[in-house]
């Protein structure tokens, strides 16, 4: 039996490859114009050189762009989104190849003749079944499990436009499977349910029908195909599934180095003699490039909300909500057609994203580590809170720290000359206050809080004893040494942070040493990260580390007396600088470790509301406080010790233990604590 | 709406350790950071944000030595538009009265509608100079304002008075307001918005350009004199309360009862 093919039929009298021909060109004519409306609107933003490192962007493209390595983090979601991915790329040729059936009836693809196109063939229509069972799977899911990151509170969802892609892949899908299997029943072939599974599903719940409605059946699935192929074609890049074409760049123009914040401008340099409302992000224009590329490319999958620590305790903060009101924001000031439009006056940052959520972040990463197509927030977070704060909007509680940062180097209003006020308590130990010209191994980068806080003070003597134990040659900078910073430049003050970094390198380049060495993760990621000037820096665990390997300190005693360990990864030294075996290596050292991971763990850990001059910030709306949720997740695993590498993630927790009723319960101790009291 | 804010220059004696000076006269200053008074910055913030809805000039004047530059300038930055330093070394060990008397004579020399200040100083506390300068300049004043409106040329403040109580007032202009802490939010004041006024000319006016002797101001023209200034000596009876958290809770509801503290 012969079987007509669809482009060997003309409808309503108009010859198939001509109608092929216009709907191609038509088709292809709106996306470009549509792409080219889009990427004019990613024009309104600032410069930001995003095209170095080639290599580096390259790699990133194809493990996390191509490989999907981020979506395993959720399993099922993840295994689902990589199969639909990988069936997107493996029927991109089988839509080319329908496309071109419609011009010539024996069209293949070049290479796509013989053996490899059969293979092909069969490969495909495997692929098929697969993304159309995921398809419902995914439709199902939404539905009827709803799951929490998909909700969009306060604003009006996107929840419509992923059952429309989900209808229009699956009847991409069903489409193909009727032509094919139309196909089979009208030339009479019979069915190989091993070799097409589709084709043969198709055909087998086509059966019955007759020749002629064979015939009809190829030639309409076939075009419904086609319309649809093409309609989606151009609605993804007006709905929240742009990322289906924007994903792979955005991967690819991702910020490479974490723990770093972006400059207030790339291009220009003289930043503080902007004009009025130019500094930061107030406006959606004050935004970069890239940063509205990231809005347009969001997919509102939500895992940067489900593990914002802000959104847990109730603050109202929800960082994916932030790129989906933008991207509201964008498609509504620059629509596809016509010309940009102002509606209303309202300020980006202050109206659209609100004060209460620019503030409730602690920049802690969780979010940014997360998204699956590297999305980034903090940048734009402290963008609008440079903004706002060169409006002189602030909240009151951070003002006071603040001007005591600016007068006196910190934020506890402690004199400049007492600042190695902690080292008379060392029994017997001096620690050497470094003057310009003097040298030594390891310059001590004590910062604020190990200054002048009592608590922290503590740790500032265990670490000075390690170091004396190790026999090492050690200095601080005491008096001469101001606030590293970390903090008052994600809070938006780069000027005063330019002020105290300046301060800061001035009297490191004044003294000479091999490597800084910091207990603060913060002070460790500023000098790290953030200062023009780069200097070798250690985390305290990495020094302690190489202490013990060099075994130049032991470690014994029974301080843990069998009780369950737990290790509270601070965000500055994880997932900003990936310090996640050091400190482990220090603790399996320690004799009678008996270590218990909470299931937040790694890059996975849960932020203890934030350090340096977070500490000082009032939170008027969460409902409980990070560190009690931490604690609780402390208690999960029934830990008796909590042990942490950061002097705020300690200063919360202890409060936590306190809150929850844990005294005497849970100890939280610092890693540097630990390693003193089991020196040996 | 033309506006003078007065301001004062006072040390952060906060985390400081506080020492009384040999003279036992005065606290050791040497080694303080001196700041703009707390209250003043409301002062200021209040009278910019008029002037943002009314039009007019900020005025902001202190009696202090070329040290205040600092903050005179940082009142710039909070969005006034002038400020000037009142001083000559004769102001030195002024009191309240001759503080005011500076003020005034200022005052009197130019066109103002409101005159604001801080109800308190952080140091002394006297709350003295907002009405002796209302009394001196013969104009109505209102202190611990913790509300203020003006509309149509006449002004209405609320005033904070004891147990939650509210005072409202409609006072005539000229007047001088002294604000009470709270009745706004101050602004930020970033690096940068300092840097942008950091070439604003602020001028010292003299005590022979106010019109005034010597004799009017520091020790001579002061009416108030210091005895001594002390610590005050370690008191008795503090009772610490030893025991589980129980029972030292139980000893505290006693001793409240006892006192009459709780029934």
């Amino acid at each position: 039996m012969a079987m007509i093919e669809p482009a060997q039929i003309p409808l309503a009298g108009i010859p198939a490859p001509l109608i092929a021909g216009v709907v191609l060109a038509t088709s292809l004519g709106l996306f470009a114009y549509i792409m080219y409306k889009r990427i004019g609107l990613l024009r309104v933003g600032l410069p930001d050189p995003r095209v170095d490192r080639i290599g580096e962007r390259i790699k990133m493209m194809l493990l996390y762009g191509f490989g999907q390595l981020r979506q395993p983090r959720y399993l099922g979601a993840g295994i689902m989104h990589i199969l639909l991915f990988a069936g997107f790329v493996l029927l991109s040729l089988r839509s080319l190849t329908l496309i071109g059936r419609g011009f010539a009836a024996d069209f293949h693809l070049p290479l796509m003749g013989g053996s490899a196109g059969f293979a092909y063939e069969v490969i495909k229509d495997y692929v098929v079944l697969v993304v159309l069972v995921v398809c419902v799977v995914a439709i199902v899911r939404r539905a009827v499990f709803k799951p929490e990151r998909y909700s969009h509170p306060g604003v009006e969802g996107h929840e419509g436009e992923a059952y429309i892609i989900l209808g229009m892949v699956s009847a991409l899908m069903l489409t193909d499977m009727i032509y094919d299997g139309a196909g089979l029943i009208g030339r009479g072939e019979p069915l190989q349910p091993g070799l097409f599974p589709a084709a043969s599903l198709g055909a087998a719940l086509l059966s019955g029908i007759g020749a002629s409605t064979a015939q009809a059946l190829h030639v309409l699935g076939y075009w419904a195909h086609i319309l649809v192929f093409f309609s989606l074609l151009n609605f993804l890049p007006i709905s929240k599934h742009f990322h289906v074409i924007t994903a792979i760049p955005n991967v690819f123009f991702a910020k490479l180095d974490r723990g770093a914040i972006k400059p207030v401008r790339h291009d220009v340099k003289e930043w503080m003699d902007l004009p009025e409302g130019q500094i930061g992000a107030g406006t959606f224009q004050g935004f970069t490039w890239k940063h509205l590329l990231d809005f347009v490319s969001c997919a509102d999958c939500g895992r940067c909300s489900d593990n914002c620590p802000a959104n847990a305790v109730g603050r109202a903060l929800s960082p994916k909500m932030i790129s989906i009101k933008a991207r509201d924001y964008a498609y509504e000031h620059y629509p596809v057609f016509g010309s940009p439009v102002q509606v209303n006056d309202k300020k980006f940052a202050g109206d659209i994203v609100t004060e209460q959520e620019i503030w409730a972040c602690t920049t802690c990463g969780a979010c940014e580590r997360e998204c699956p197509i590297f999305i980034e927030y903090i940048d734009k977070i402290v963008d609008m809170r440079r903004y706002l704060l060169d409006q002189g909007e602030i909240p009151q509680s951070l003002q006071k720290p603040l001007q005591q940062i600016k007068k006196k180097g910190n934020a506890y209003g402690g004199a400049k000359n007492k600042r190695a006020a902690w080292t008379k308590d060392l029994d017997g130990i001096e620690v050497r206050e470094l003057e310009p010209g003097d040298s030594c191994e390891y310059l001590f980068f004590v910062d604020s809080c190990g200054s002048f806080d009592p608590r922290i003070q503590q740790i500032s003597r265990s670490f000075a004893r390690i170091m004396h134990k190790a026999g090492a040659d050690f200095g601080i900078l005491g008096k001469d040494e101001s606030d590293s910073g970390n903090e008052v430049r994600r809070i938006g003050e780069e000027g005063l942070f330019e002020q105290i970094a300046e301060k800061n390198i001035e009297v490191l380049q004044e003294r000479t040493f091999k490597e800084i060495v910091a207990f603060d993760p913060h002070a460790f990621n500023a000098i790290r990260n953030d200062y023009p000037v780069t200097f070798p820096v250690l985390h305290a665990s990495q020094l302690m580390a190489r202490f013990l390997a060099a075994g130049k300190i032991k470690l014994g005693g029974d301080y843990l007396q069998g009780r369950t360990v737990t290790y509270h990864d601070p965000c500055y030294l994880g997932r900003h600088n990936s310090l996640y075996d050091e400190p482990r290596g220090v603790l399996n050292r320690i004799p009678g470790m008996r270590l218990k991971e909470m299931t937040r763990s790694r890059s996975r850990s849960f932020c203890c509301s934030g350090g340096g001059l977070l500490l000082w910030y009032e939170n008027e709306e969460e409902k409980e406080r990070m560190g009690v949720r931490r604690i609780r997740m402390a208690e999960e695993v029934g830990a008796q010790v909590v042990v942490t590498a950061c002097p705020f993630c300690l200063i919360n927790l202890e409060d936590a233990i306190k809150v929850t009723g844990n005294e005497g319960k849970i100890e939280v101790i610092d890693l540097v604590e630990l390693v003193d009291r089991s020196l040996i | 709406m033309d506006i003078i804010v007065c301001m004062k220059w006072t040390p952060d004696t906060s985390e400081a350790d506080l020492a009384v000076d040999k003279k036992g006269m005065d606290i050791e200053k040497g080694d303080l950071d001196y700041d703009m008074n707390e209250w003043d910055r409301f002062a200021i913030e209040e009278a910019v944000r008029i002037k943002e809805k009314l039009g007019g000039k900020v005025t902001v004047v202190s009696v202090a030595p070329e040290e205040v530059e600092e903050v005179l300038r940082e009142s710039l930055a909070r969005g006034a538009d002038e400020a000037f330093q009142l001083w000559d070394d004769a102001c030195d060990g002024s009191d309240g009265y001759a503080t005011a008397k500076v003020l005034a004579k200022f005052a009197q020399g130019r066109k103002f509608d409101l005159i604001l200040t801080g109800t308190l100083a952080d140091d002394d506390c006297a709350g003295q100079v907002g009405g002796m300068l209302a009394a001196m300049l013969g104009i109505p004043g209102a202190t611990l304002v913790q509300k203020l409106d003006i509309a149509d040329g006449t002004m209405t403040v609320l005033r904070e008075l004891e147990a939650g109580l509210s005072e409202k007032l409609e006072i005539d202009l000229p007047a001088v307001v002294s604000v009470a802490t709270g009745l706004n939010e101050p602004r930020f004041v970033s690096v940068r918005a300092v840097r942008k006024v950091a070439s604003a000319e602020i001028p010292c006016v003299d005590l022979a350009a106010l019109g005034l002797a010597g004799t009017d101001v520091g020790d001579a023209g002061a009416r108030v004199r210091i005895e001594k200034v002390f610590l005050p000596p370690e008191g008795e009876g503090a009772e610490m309360i030893p025991g589980k958290p129980e029972e030292a809770a139980a000893r505290l509801a006693a001793i409240l009862k006892e006192k009459g503290g709780i029934s």
